[in-house]
Protein backbone atom coordinates (compact mmCIF):
# COMPACT_ATOMS: atom_id res chain seq x y z
CA UNK A 1 0.00 0.00 0.00
CA UNK A 2 1.17 3.77 -1.08
CA UNK A 3 1.42 6.05 2.07
CA UNK A 4 -0.49 8.57 -0.66
CA UNK A 5 -3.35 6.43 -0.35
CA UNK A 6 -2.79 6.15 3.24
CA UNK A 7 -2.90 9.82 4.96
CA UNK A 8 -1.02 13.52 4.23
CA UNK A 9 2.79 12.85 4.61
CA UNK A 10 4.43 14.84 7.49
CA UNK A 11 7.88 13.75 6.92
CA UNK A 12 9.45 12.42 3.32
CA UNK A 13 13.18 11.21 4.11
CA UNK A 14 14.82 10.26 0.92
CA UNK A 15 18.72 8.56 0.45
CA UNK A 16 19.19 9.65 3.88
CA UNK A 17 23.04 8.74 5.30
CA UNK A 18 24.78 9.49 8.77
CA UNK A 19 28.10 7.91 9.51
CA UNK A 20 29.50 8.02 13.16
CA UNK A 21 33.51 7.52 12.16
CA UNK A 22 33.87 4.60 10.23
CA UNK A 23 29.69 3.29 11.23
CA UNK A 24 27.25 3.99 9.14
CA UNK A 25 24.37 4.70 11.44
CA UNK A 26 22.06 5.19 9.01
CA UNK A 27 22.02 3.93 5.20
CA UNK A 28 20.25 5.49 2.04
CA UNK A 29 17.40 5.76 4.60
CA UNK A 30 14.30 6.28 2.32
CA UNK A 31 10.48 6.75 3.67
CA UNK A 32 7.60 8.60 4.24
CA UNK A 33 5.81 9.22 7.68
CA UNK A 34 2.24 10.45 7.57
CA UNK A 35 0.15 12.36 9.67
CA UNK A 36 -1.09 10.14 12.55
CA UNK A 37 0.30 7.32 14.64
CA UNK A 38 3.54 6.27 13.20
CA UNK A 39 6.34 3.45 15.22
CA UNK A 40 10.11 2.91 14.22
CA UNK A 41 10.65 -0.54 14.91
CA UNK A 42 13.89 -2.37 15.23
CA UNK A 43 16.31 -4.31 17.36
CA UNK A 44 18.93 -2.31 19.39
CA UNK A 45 21.25 -0.45 17.32
CA UNK A 46 19.07 -0.21 13.98
CA UNK A 47 19.36 3.48 13.93
CA UNK A 48 15.77 4.11 15.56
CA UNK A 49 17.08 6.80 17.58
CA UNK A 50 19.21 9.05 15.41
CA UNK A 51 16.05 8.79 12.87
CA UNK A 52 14.16 10.42 15.54
CA UNK A 53 16.61 13.10 16.49
CA UNK A 54 17.10 14.00 12.76
CA UNK A 55 13.19 14.57 12.39
CA UNK A 56 13.63 18.15 14.84
CA UNK A 57 17.10 18.71 13.63
CA UNK A 58 18.91 17.60 16.84
CA UNK A 59 20.92 16.01 14.09
CA UNK A 60 21.63 16.78 10.55
CA UNK A 61 22.05 13.62 7.93
CA UNK A 62 25.63 13.77 6.37
CA UNK A 63 23.60 12.89 3.18
CA UNK A 64 20.41 13.00 1.19
CA UNK A 65 17.05 15.12 1.96
CA UNK A 66 14.66 15.39 4.74
CA UNK A 67 11.56 17.47 4.33
CA UNK A 68 8.08 18.08 6.88
CA UNK A 69 4.89 19.58 5.76
CA UNK A 70 6.15 19.68 1.97
CA UNK A 71 9.18 21.81 2.52
CA UNK A 72 12.78 20.88 3.35
CA UNK A 73 13.68 20.59 7.21
CA UNK A 74 16.93 22.80 6.61
CA UNK A 75 14.40 25.45 5.86
CA UNK A 76 13.10 26.20 9.13
CA UNK A 77 14.64 27.43 12.02
CA UNK A 78 16.03 24.97 14.47
CA UNK A 79 14.41 26.58 17.57
CA UNK A 80 11.04 27.02 16.61
CA UNK A 81 10.96 23.68 14.49
CA UNK A 82 11.64 21.79 18.11
CA UNK A 83 8.87 23.30 19.63
CA UNK A 84 6.24 22.62 17.21
CA UNK A 85 8.15 18.52 16.67
CA UNK A 86 8.60 17.85 20.08
CA UNK A 87 11.00 15.19 20.70
CA UNK A 88 10.32 13.61 24.11
CA UNK A 89 13.95 11.88 24.87
CA UNK A 90 15.16 8.60 26.96
CA UNK A 91 16.19 9.23 30.58
CA UNK A 92 17.39 10.98 32.09
CA UNK A 93 16.05 14.57 30.77
CA UNK A 94 14.35 16.61 32.96
CA UNK A 95 16.16 19.87 34.25
CA UNK A 96 17.12 20.12 38.40
CA UNK A 97 14.11 21.39 40.34
CA UNK A 98 10.03 20.53 40.33
CA UNK A 99 8.20 19.43 37.49
CA UNK A 100 6.14 22.71 37.76
CA UNK A 101 9.88 24.88 37.24
CA UNK A 102 10.15 22.40 33.87
CA UNK A 103 7.05 22.99 32.70
CA UNK A 104 7.35 26.92 33.04
CA UNK A 105 10.81 26.93 31.46
CA UNK A 106 9.13 24.94 28.49
CA UNK A 107 6.70 27.23 28.27
CA UNK A 108 8.33 30.43 28.75
CA UNK A 109 10.55 29.18 25.28
CA UNK A 110 7.35 28.71 23.27
CA UNK A 111 6.07 31.67 24.88
CA UNK A 112 2.82 29.70 25.80
CA UNK A 113 0.75 30.08 28.87
CA UNK A 114 2.23 27.50 31.92
CA UNK A 115 -0.62 26.03 32.11
CA UNK A 116 0.91 23.17 34.68
CA UNK A 117 -2.84 21.61 35.68
CA UNK A 118 -4.11 20.97 32.51
CA UNK A 119 -0.89 19.10 30.84
CA UNK A 120 -0.24 16.98 34.09
CA UNK A 121 -3.49 15.69 33.57
CA UNK A 122 -3.12 15.10 29.78
CA UNK A 123 0.06 13.26 31.18
CA UNK A 124 -1.89 11.63 33.67
CA UNK A 125 -0.44 12.98 36.94
CA UNK A 126 -2.37 14.38 39.12
CA UNK A 127 -1.70 18.42 39.23
CA UNK A 128 -0.23 18.08 42.63
CA UNK A 129 2.75 16.68 40.94
CA UNK A 130 3.57 20.53 40.20
CA UNK A 131 6.14 20.86 43.45
CA UNK A 132 7.55 17.82 43.42
CA UNK A 133 11.31 17.76 42.73
CA UNK A 134 12.12 15.72 39.72
CA UNK A 135 15.13 14.43 41.88
CA UNK A 136 12.17 12.14 43.66
CA UNK A 137 10.08 10.62 41.18
CA UNK A 138 9.79 7.22 39.59
CA UNK A 139 11.17 6.25 36.15
CA UNK A 140 7.04 6.10 35.41
CA UNK A 141 6.97 9.56 37.11
CA UNK A 142 9.90 11.26 35.15
CA UNK A 143 8.85 9.93 32.01
CA UNK A 144 5.06 11.49 32.46
CA UNK A 145 6.60 14.66 33.82
CA UNK A 146 8.81 14.65 30.04
CA UNK A 147 5.70 14.71 28.42
CA UNK A 148 3.71 17.14 30.44
CA UNK A 149 6.80 19.31 29.63
CA UNK A 150 6.82 18.96 25.78
CA UNK A 151 2.74 19.27 25.80
CA UNK A 152 2.73 23.08 27.40
CA UNK A 153 4.56 23.90 23.94
CA UNK A 154 1.33 22.68 22.53
CA UNK A 155 3.23 21.25 19.26
CA UNK A 156 1.69 19.30 16.61
CA UNK A 157 4.15 16.71 16.77
CA UNK A 158 5.44 14.82 19.00
CA UNK A 159 8.22 12.40 18.87
CA UNK A 160 9.02 9.85 21.77
CA UNK A 161 12.26 7.62 22.07
CA UNK A 162 11.56 4.39 23.54
CA UNK A 163 8.71 6.40 26.08
CA UNK A 164 8.35 2.83 28.10
CA UNK A 165 11.76 1.10 27.83
CA UNK A 166 12.63 1.51 31.56
CA UNK A 167 8.62 0.62 32.89
CA UNK A 168 7.69 -2.30 34.25
CA UNK A 169 4.05 -3.34 32.55
CA UNK A 170 1.82 -1.72 34.26
CA UNK A 171 3.37 1.75 34.10
CA UNK A 172 3.76 0.72 30.54
CA UNK A 173 0.02 0.03 29.92
CA UNK A 174 -0.92 3.47 31.45
CA UNK A 175 1.68 5.06 29.38
CA UNK A 176 0.25 3.89 26.25
CA UNK A 177 -3.49 4.40 27.27
CA UNK A 178 -2.11 8.13 28.45
CA UNK A 179 -0.95 8.46 24.41
CA UNK A 180 -3.80 6.81 22.69
CA UNK A 181 -5.55 9.60 24.37
CA UNK A 182 -3.90 12.23 23.69
CA UNK A 183 -3.64 11.07 19.70
CA UNK A 184 -8.05 11.68 20.37
CA UNK A 185 -7.90 14.97 22.55
CA UNK A 186 -5.29 16.85 20.72
CA UNK A 187 -5.17 15.34 17.37
CA UNK A 188 -1.37 15.10 17.41
CA UNK A 189 0.84 13.38 15.35
CA UNK A 190 3.29 11.21 17.05
CA UNK A 191 6.34 9.04 15.86
CA UNK A 192 7.36 6.58 18.30
CA UNK A 193 10.43 4.73 18.68
CA UNK A 194 10.05 1.14 19.74
CA UNK A 195 11.82 -2.27 19.74
CA UNK A 196 8.28 -3.71 20.61
CA UNK A 197 6.27 -4.41 17.55
CA UNK A 198 3.22 -4.91 19.73
CA UNK A 199 3.70 -1.56 20.93
CA UNK A 200 3.92 -0.12 17.59
CA UNK A 201 0.55 -2.26 16.86
CA UNK A 202 -1.26 -1.01 19.63
CA UNK A 203 0.08 2.57 19.60
CA UNK A 204 0.17 3.08 15.44
CA UNK A 205 -0.94 2.89 12.31
CA UNK A 206 1.80 2.97 10.44
CA UNK A 207 5.43 1.58 10.78
CA UNK A 208 8.84 1.83 9.36
CA UNK A 209 10.93 -0.45 10.57
CA UNK A 210 14.48 -0.83 10.74
CA UNK A 211 17.95 -2.77 10.72
CA UNK A 212 21.38 -2.57 10.65
CA UNK A 213 20.69 1.71 9.65
CA UNK A 214 18.55 0.74 6.69
CA UNK A 215 15.17 0.46 5.92
CA UNK A 216 13.61 -3.20 5.74
CA UNK A 217 9.71 -2.53 5.39
CA UNK A 218 6.93 -0.06 5.67
CA UNK A 219 3.74 0.46 5.59
CA UNK A 220 -0.18 0.47 7.17
CA UNK A 221 -0.35 -1.32 10.54
CA UNK A 222 -3.34 -3.36 11.90
CA UNK A 223 -4.39 -1.20 14.91
CA UNK A 224 -4.93 -3.23 18.20
CA UNK A 225 -7.61 -1.40 19.96
CA UNK A 226 -6.28 -0.58 23.52
CA UNK B 1 60.43 51.29 53.69
CA UNK B 2 63.47 49.06 53.07
CA UNK B 3 63.12 48.23 49.75
CA UNK B 4 66.64 45.81 48.60
CA UNK B 5 68.06 43.28 51.09
CA UNK B 6 71.08 40.48 49.65
CA UNK B 7 70.34 36.93 49.35
CA UNK B 8 73.61 35.03 48.44
CA UNK B 9 74.13 31.73 46.70
CA UNK B 10 75.28 30.25 50.26
CA UNK B 11 72.22 30.78 51.51
CA UNK B 12 70.13 29.56 48.46
CA UNK B 13 72.22 26.41 48.73
CA UNK B 14 71.86 26.30 52.06
CA UNK B 15 68.34 25.80 51.48
CA UNK B 16 69.03 22.26 49.36
CA UNK B 17 69.03 20.25 52.68
CA UNK B 18 65.17 20.63 52.72
CA UNK B 19 65.41 19.60 48.73
CA UNK B 20 67.17 16.25 49.78
CA UNK B 21 64.69 15.75 52.52
CA UNK B 22 62.24 15.88 50.20
CA UNK B 23 63.65 13.51 48.47
CA UNK B 24 64.60 11.08 51.14
CA UNK B 25 61.25 11.15 52.47
CA UNK B 26 60.33 9.60 48.75
CA UNK B 27 62.84 7.34 48.93
CA UNK B 28 62.18 5.95 52.17
CA UNK B 29 58.28 5.71 52.11
CA UNK B 30 58.69 4.69 48.15
CA UNK B 31 56.99 6.90 46.65
CA UNK B 32 58.83 7.07 43.73
CA UNK B 33 58.95 10.91 43.72
CA UNK B 34 63.08 11.65 43.78
CA UNK B 35 63.29 11.76 39.92
CA UNK B 36 60.35 14.46 40.22
CA UNK B 37 61.63 16.54 43.00
CA UNK B 38 65.18 16.77 41.14
CA UNK B 39 63.43 18.17 37.59
CA UNK B 40 61.45 20.19 39.81
CA UNK B 41 64.15 21.93 41.49
CA UNK B 42 66.24 22.35 38.56
CA UNK B 43 63.41 23.20 36.44
CA UNK B 44 62.63 26.25 38.93
CA UNK B 45 66.28 27.08 40.03
CA UNK B 46 66.99 27.74 35.79
CA UNK B 47 63.53 29.02 34.87
CA UNK B 48 64.00 31.86 37.85
CA UNK B 49 67.52 32.53 37.52
CA UNK B 50 66.53 33.53 33.97
CA UNK B 51 63.66 35.04 34.11
CA UNK B 52 65.46 36.83 37.52
CA UNK B 53 67.83 38.66 34.59
CA UNK B 54 65.10 39.28 31.83
CA UNK B 55 63.38 41.28 34.38
CA UNK B 56 66.39 43.23 35.45
CA UNK B 57 67.10 43.76 31.64
CA UNK B 58 63.12 44.97 31.71
CA UNK B 59 63.22 46.98 34.91
CA UNK B 60 66.89 48.57 33.62
CA UNK B 61 65.41 49.42 30.13
CA UNK B 62 61.99 50.44 31.95
CA UNK B 63 60.21 50.71 28.33
CA UNK B 64 56.56 49.40 28.12
CA UNK B 65 57.09 48.01 24.64
CA UNK B 66 59.30 45.18 26.45
CA UNK B 67 57.01 44.94 29.54
CA UNK B 68 54.04 44.33 26.87
CA UNK B 69 56.66 41.24 24.91
CA UNK B 70 56.92 38.98 28.46
CA UNK B 71 53.32 39.55 29.40
CA UNK B 72 52.52 38.21 25.98
CA UNK B 73 54.62 35.73 26.18
CA UNK B 74 53.10 34.81 29.11
CA UNK B 75 49.41 34.41 28.12
CA UNK B 76 50.44 32.52 25.34
CA UNK B 77 52.54 30.27 27.63
CA UNK B 78 49.46 30.54 30.45
CA UNK B 79 46.88 29.72 27.76
CA UNK B 80 49.10 26.69 26.65
CA UNK B 81 49.48 25.17 29.81
CA UNK B 82 45.83 25.61 30.55
CA UNK B 83 44.82 23.60 27.37
CA UNK B 84 46.16 20.67 28.42
CA UNK B 85 43.83 20.64 31.79
CA UNK B 86 40.64 21.11 29.26
CA UNK B 87 41.10 18.09 27.12
CA UNK B 88 37.48 17.45 26.66
CA UNK B 89 37.16 20.89 25.51
CA UNK B 90 37.19 21.28 21.67
CA UNK B 91 39.45 23.96 20.73
CA UNK B 92 40.40 25.46 24.40
CA UNK B 93 43.77 27.70 23.00
CA UNK B 94 41.60 30.48 21.81
CA UNK B 95 38.95 31.02 24.25
CA UNK B 96 41.69 30.86 26.94
CA UNK B 97 43.93 32.85 24.69
CA UNK B 98 41.64 35.48 25.13
CA UNK B 99 40.38 34.67 28.84
CA UNK B 100 43.90 35.27 29.85
CA UNK B 101 44.79 38.56 27.68
CA UNK B 102 41.48 40.06 28.73
CA UNK B 103 41.75 39.29 32.32
CA UNK B 104 45.37 40.55 32.39
CA UNK B 105 44.32 44.47 30.55
CA UNK B 106 41.31 44.55 32.61
CA UNK B 107 43.23 44.12 35.68
CA UNK B 108 46.29 45.88 35.29
CA UNK B 109 44.29 48.47 33.00
CA UNK B 110 42.38 49.24 36.41
CA UNK B 111 44.87 49.41 38.68
CA UNK B 112 46.61 51.95 36.27
CA UNK B 113 43.78 53.99 36.07
CA UNK B 114 42.73 53.77 39.51
CA UNK B 115 46.07 55.30 40.28
CA UNK B 116 47.05 52.11 42.62
CA UNK B 117 50.36 51.32 40.21
CA UNK B 118 52.56 53.74 38.36
CA UNK B 119 52.61 52.07 34.71
CA UNK B 120 56.26 50.95 34.79
CA UNK B 121 58.18 47.94 34.18
CA UNK B 122 58.58 47.81 38.41
CA UNK B 123 54.88 47.41 38.97
CA UNK B 124 53.84 45.90 35.78
CA UNK B 125 55.59 42.62 35.65
CA UNK B 126 55.17 41.25 38.84
CA UNK B 127 51.48 42.35 39.42
CA UNK B 128 51.22 40.88 35.42
CA UNK B 129 52.69 37.79 35.95
CA UNK B 130 50.24 37.42 39.29
CA UNK B 131 47.30 38.08 37.53
CA UNK B 132 48.19 36.02 34.43
CA UNK B 133 48.96 32.99 36.73
CA UNK B 134 46.33 33.43 38.78
CA UNK B 135 43.79 33.99 35.52
CA UNK B 136 45.36 30.59 34.21
CA UNK B 137 44.57 28.59 37.08
CA UNK B 138 41.13 29.69 37.26
CA UNK B 139 40.05 29.58 33.33
CA UNK B 140 41.74 26.08 33.39
CA UNK B 141 40.13 24.80 36.49
CA UNK B 142 36.64 26.01 35.06
CA UNK B 143 37.12 24.57 31.34
CA UNK B 144 38.08 21.24 33.33
CA UNK B 145 34.62 21.26 35.00
CA UNK B 146 32.90 22.32 31.66
CA UNK B 147 34.16 19.57 29.60
CA UNK B 148 33.00 16.93 32.71
CA UNK B 149 29.94 19.07 32.43
CA UNK B 150 29.09 17.89 29.03
CA UNK B 151 30.63 14.81 29.45
CA UNK B 152 28.06 13.69 31.81
CA UNK B 153 24.89 16.49 30.89
CA UNK B 154 25.15 15.16 27.76
CA UNK B 155 21.52 14.06 27.46
CA UNK B 156 20.13 16.62 29.82
CA UNK B 157 21.64 19.55 27.64
CA UNK B 158 20.49 18.20 24.75
CA UNK B 159 16.78 17.22 25.78
CA UNK B 160 17.60 21.64 26.67
CA UNK B 161 17.82 21.99 23.38
CA UNK B 162 14.87 19.60 21.84
CA UNK B 163 12.35 22.33 23.94
CA UNK B 164 13.77 25.01 21.51
CA UNK B 165 16.56 26.38 23.85
CA UNK B 166 19.64 27.88 22.08
CA UNK B 167 22.81 26.52 22.73
CA UNK B 168 23.44 28.95 25.43
CA UNK B 169 20.24 28.26 27.24
CA UNK B 170 20.72 24.80 27.54
CA UNK B 171 24.28 24.99 28.37
CA UNK B 172 23.70 27.79 31.33
CA UNK B 173 23.54 25.46 34.19
CA UNK B 174 26.82 23.76 33.13
CA UNK B 175 28.68 26.76 32.33
CA UNK B 176 27.45 28.09 35.77
CA UNK B 177 29.00 25.41 37.69
CA UNK B 178 32.07 25.81 35.92
CA UNK B 179 32.43 29.58 35.88
CA UNK B 180 32.13 28.24 40.41
CA UNK B 181 34.64 25.75 40.20
CA UNK B 182 37.29 28.62 38.63
CA UNK B 183 36.24 30.75 40.96
CA UNK B 184 35.98 29.35 44.60
CA UNK B 185 39.53 28.30 44.85
CA UNK B 186 40.49 31.56 45.15
CA UNK B 187 38.14 32.91 46.89
CA UNK B 188 37.83 30.38 49.71
CA UNK B 189 41.92 30.92 49.95
CA UNK B 190 41.42 34.73 49.92
CA UNK B 191 38.22 34.19 52.88
CA UNK B 192 41.70 32.46 55.26
CA UNK B 193 44.17 34.74 54.55
CA UNK B 194 46.35 36.20 57.75
CA UNK B 195 44.27 33.14 59.38
CA UNK B 196 45.85 29.55 57.52
CA UNK B 197 48.38 31.15 55.20
CA UNK B 198 50.71 34.23 54.75
CA UNK B 199 50.38 35.15 50.98
CA UNK B 200 53.87 35.31 49.59
CA UNK B 201 53.75 39.00 48.81
CA UNK B 202 53.58 40.28 52.23
CA UNK B 203 56.24 37.37 53.56
CA UNK B 204 58.47 38.86 50.67
CA UNK B 205 58.11 42.34 52.21
CA UNK B 206 58.18 41.61 55.52
CA UNK B 207 61.86 39.83 55.10
CA UNK B 208 62.83 42.43 53.33
CA UNK B 209 62.44 44.67 56.14
CA UNK B 210 59.26 46.76 55.06
CA UNK B 211 56.87 48.42 57.66
CA UNK B 212 53.89 45.54 57.66
CA UNK B 213 51.25 47.96 57.45
CA UNK B 214 52.46 48.60 54.11
CA UNK B 215 53.17 44.92 53.38
CA UNK B 216 49.80 44.12 54.08
CA UNK B 217 48.06 46.87 52.33
CA UNK B 218 49.73 45.71 48.94
CA UNK B 219 48.69 42.01 49.70
CA UNK B 220 44.89 43.55 49.78
CA UNK B 221 45.51 45.35 46.95
CA UNK B 222 46.98 42.67 44.73
CA UNK B 223 44.16 39.80 46.65
CA UNK B 224 41.64 42.27 45.24
CA UNK B 225 43.02 42.59 41.83
CA UNK B 226 43.14 38.72 41.62
CA UNK B 227 39.54 38.29 42.48
CA UNK B 228 38.20 40.40 39.82
CA UNK B 229 40.92 39.06 37.22
CA UNK B 230 40.01 35.20 38.33
CA UNK B 231 36.47 36.60 37.72
CA UNK B 232 37.08 37.93 33.95
CA UNK B 233 39.27 34.86 32.98
CA UNK B 234 36.63 32.09 34.27
CA UNK B 235 33.99 34.10 32.65
CA UNK B 236 35.39 34.82 29.27
CA UNK B 237 36.70 31.31 29.11
CA UNK B 238 33.61 29.26 30.04
CA UNK B 239 31.41 31.60 27.90
CA UNK B 240 33.56 31.26 24.55
CA UNK B 241 34.34 27.63 25.21
CA UNK B 242 30.86 26.20 25.71
CA UNK B 243 29.82 27.54 22.17
CA UNK B 244 32.29 25.11 20.64
CA UNK B 245 30.44 22.17 22.13
CA UNK B 246 27.67 23.00 19.23
CA UNK B 247 26.80 23.47 15.57
CA UNK B 248 25.71 26.66 14.26
CA UNK B 249 22.61 25.00 14.00
CA UNK B 250 22.35 24.56 18.10
CA UNK B 251 22.79 20.91 17.93
CA UNK B 252 25.29 19.26 20.10
CA UNK B 253 28.95 18.08 18.13
CA UNK B 254 29.24 14.57 18.66
CA UNK B 255 32.27 13.95 20.49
Amino acid sequence: MRLRDHGAVLFELRDVCLARGERRVLDSVGADIPVGATAIVGPSGAGKSTLLRLLNRLVDPDRGSISYRGRPLDSYDPLSLRREVSLVPQLPALLEGTIGTNIDYAAKLAEKRPDAERCLRLAGLDPDFAGRDVAKLSVGEQQRAMLARALVQEPQVLLLDEPTSALDREARDAIEATLARLQDELEISIVLVSHDPEQALRLAEWEVRLDGGRVVGTGPLERVPL
Amino acid sequence: MSTSIHVSAGQVAATLVLVALAAAVSFWRRADLERDIGIATVRSFVQLTAIGYAIKLIFEADTLALVFVLLTVMVVFGALTARSRAKKVPNAFWPLLIALATAGATTLGLVVALGVFEPTARYLVPVGGMVIGNAMTASAVALNRLGDEFADSRARIEATLALGATAQQAAAPSVRRALRSGMITLIDSTKTTGLIFFPGTMVGMLLAGANPTDAVRLQLILLYALLGSVAIAALVATTMAHRNFFTPAQQLREQ
